[in-house]
């Protein structure tokens, strides 16, 4: 029997609430194919599955409020049998209550499921988010100590932020003059607020950023890319900010340091580039979704790709691979015309990449002042998995590649083989 | 010809609102320019171009978007494409 549990979408995501279910017991499901619409505090994401089967039980139902790592859906792997539904029970650390009140393999409410025996020793106390548990640890609290205000009572990583802080948690500022708006989407705006701040107050005190920052001549690539755009349909055409997604993932192949996840201690570098792509969301807040193999895809693939992952973005509508794997982030200020964003990393992420506006500037060239379209390009990093050498080898690199534009076109990047061989 | 224009920019409302729900139509002033007054970024601009192009079947080169500044701008130049 396979256990699909509700994944976290993001390091600041304690709980979600299960929208909808796109399976029902019996139906076969393949790997990737999305079953469930879960809300979080910033989208509904559509949750994809990770192992082929046929889902056997719904274990929560619509509308209903759990932790991260909550079991949602039980699956047999192909060529497995369901067990009677006695057997089942009895395997499973489940009271004899709830056996006895589910003979039958439909969806079991989850008011009447025991909690998990690791979350929880004894009936007076409550869940504790896998992301609580840990900030609880480095403090060296006791997170079964904390009251919680999650869903099912469960202790959040903002309740354990709060009893941390040993003061009263911060009231959410509203203007008294603030135009009324719908209830449901300030709660979100809210939410979403409260979700960002727990997760940039963990960089920040977690994550020892080093900072550099590179002028970047565009002049060929705007040139290549107005040449390249000016034969083609309009729904063809490609804008800039792809262009630099490209780059940074060629770049990355020769500091793949850049590129992954800190975790325990210690650094995992990824083979593939999944950048994570800031995007505002009209009415506040943003997301980060990965666009997935960025190094591997032609130009105008990832152009396609970007368009659809805004959109959705801003529809709220993310997959779960989205949410879970970006292993860089790249945000694009320039649109506000500001020059550099020195940017926030996003953890368990080593990196993030901001680019600021394009604007006509002097340069020198060849001895002479000369107005160019000029671009900045800033590296966040964590010292812990790189040095500001390494990060200045990668800023050069994407200034040498960002020079010779059609290479970064259509030839897809070979992909790495060897993280490690950085020299 | 005034009624064309003010269906015109009645349709390029609509659709600039499809990108922008947030826009009030009558809060923007249509000589002045557009990015100034609603936040439109790059990706914003060029769907808020497709959907001209889709609803009119005008074809909008790169090398014209400098002339498209204003809401004016829009209206008169598709105004002009569409005689």
């Amino acid at each position: 029997m396979i256990e699909f549990k509700l994944p976290s979408l993001g390091a600041d995501m304690d709980e979600g609430t299960l929208l909808e279910w796109h399976v029902k017991p019996g139906d076969t499901v393949k790997r990737g194919q999305v079953v469930a619409v879960v809300d979080t505090s910033k989208a509904a994401v559509d949750v994809e599955i990770w192992h082929d089967g046929v889902v056997h039980e719904l274990r929560v139902a619509v509308g209903e409020k759990v932790p991260v790592d909550t079991v949602l859906a039980t699956l047999l792997a192909p060529g497995e049998v369901a067990a009677a539904p006695a057997a089942a029970s009895a395997a499973a650390p489940e009271p004899l209550a709830a056996a006895a009140t589910a003979p039958v393999a439909r969806p079991t409410p989850a008011t009447q499921r025991a909690p998990e025996p690791d979350k929880l020793s004894a009936t007076t106390r409550h869940p504790v988010s896998p992301a609580a548990r840990r900030r609880a640890k480095e403090l060296g609290m006791d997170p079964d100590t904390v009251p919680g205000t999650g869903a099912q009572g469960s202790v959040t990583l903002a309740d354990i932020e709060a009893a941390a802080q040993a003061a009263p948690a911060p009231v959410a500022a509203v203007a008294p003059g603030a135009a009324p708006s719908p209830a449901l989407a300030s709660d979100r705006q809210k939410a979403m607020r409260k979700a960002i701040a727990a997760a940039m107050s963990r960089s920040k005190r977690e994550i020892p950023h080093y900072y550099l920052s590179e002028t970047i001549p565009m002049t060929r690539a705007l040139d290549w890319l107005q040449q390249r755009n000016e034969g083609l349909p309009m729904p063809e055409r490609i804008l800039t900010a792809a262009l630099l997604l490209k780059a940074v993932a060629a770049a990355l192949q020769r500091t793949p340091e850049l590129n992954g996840f800190y975790r325990d201690g210690q650094f995992e570098p990824s083979v593939a580039v999944h950048a994570g792509v800031a995007i505002s969301l009209r009415g506040g807040g943003l997301v980060a979704p990965a666009l997935h193999d960025v190094g591997a895809k032609p130009l105008a693939q990832l152009m396609r790709e970007l368009a659809d992952l805004v959109k959705r973005a801003r529809a709220g509508s993310l997959r779960s691979s989205e949410m879970i794997d970006p292993t860089i982030t790249i945000t694009n200020l320039g649109e506000q015309s500001v020059q550099s964003v020195f940017g926030v990393i996003y953890p368990p992420q080593v990196a993030l990449v901001g680019f600021g506006s394009i604007d006509v500037r002097p340069w020198v060239e060849g001895g002479k002042v000369r107005a160019r379209p000029l671009l900045c390009a800033t590296l966040a990093a964590d010292h812990r998995a790189s040095d500001g050498h390494r990060g200045a080898l990668f800023l050069a690199e994407l200034l040498e590649l960002l020079q010779q534009p059609q290479t970064l076109a259509d030839a897809s990047n070979p992909t790495p083989i060897q993280p490690g061989d950085t020299t | 010809m005034s009624t064309d224009r003010a269906a015109l920019m009645a349709t390029v409302l609509t659709l600039l609102r499809a990108i922008a729900p947030e826009v009030e139509p009558g809060t923007l002033a249509p000589e002045r320019p557009l990015r100034q007054q609603v936040d439109l970024d790059s990706m914003d601009w060029l769907n808020f171009l497709l959907s001209l192009h889709e609803r009119f079947g005008v074809s909008i080169p790169e090398s014209d978007y400098a002339q498209l500044v204003s809401l004016n701008n829009v209206v008169d130049y598709l105004q002009a494409r569409l005689g």
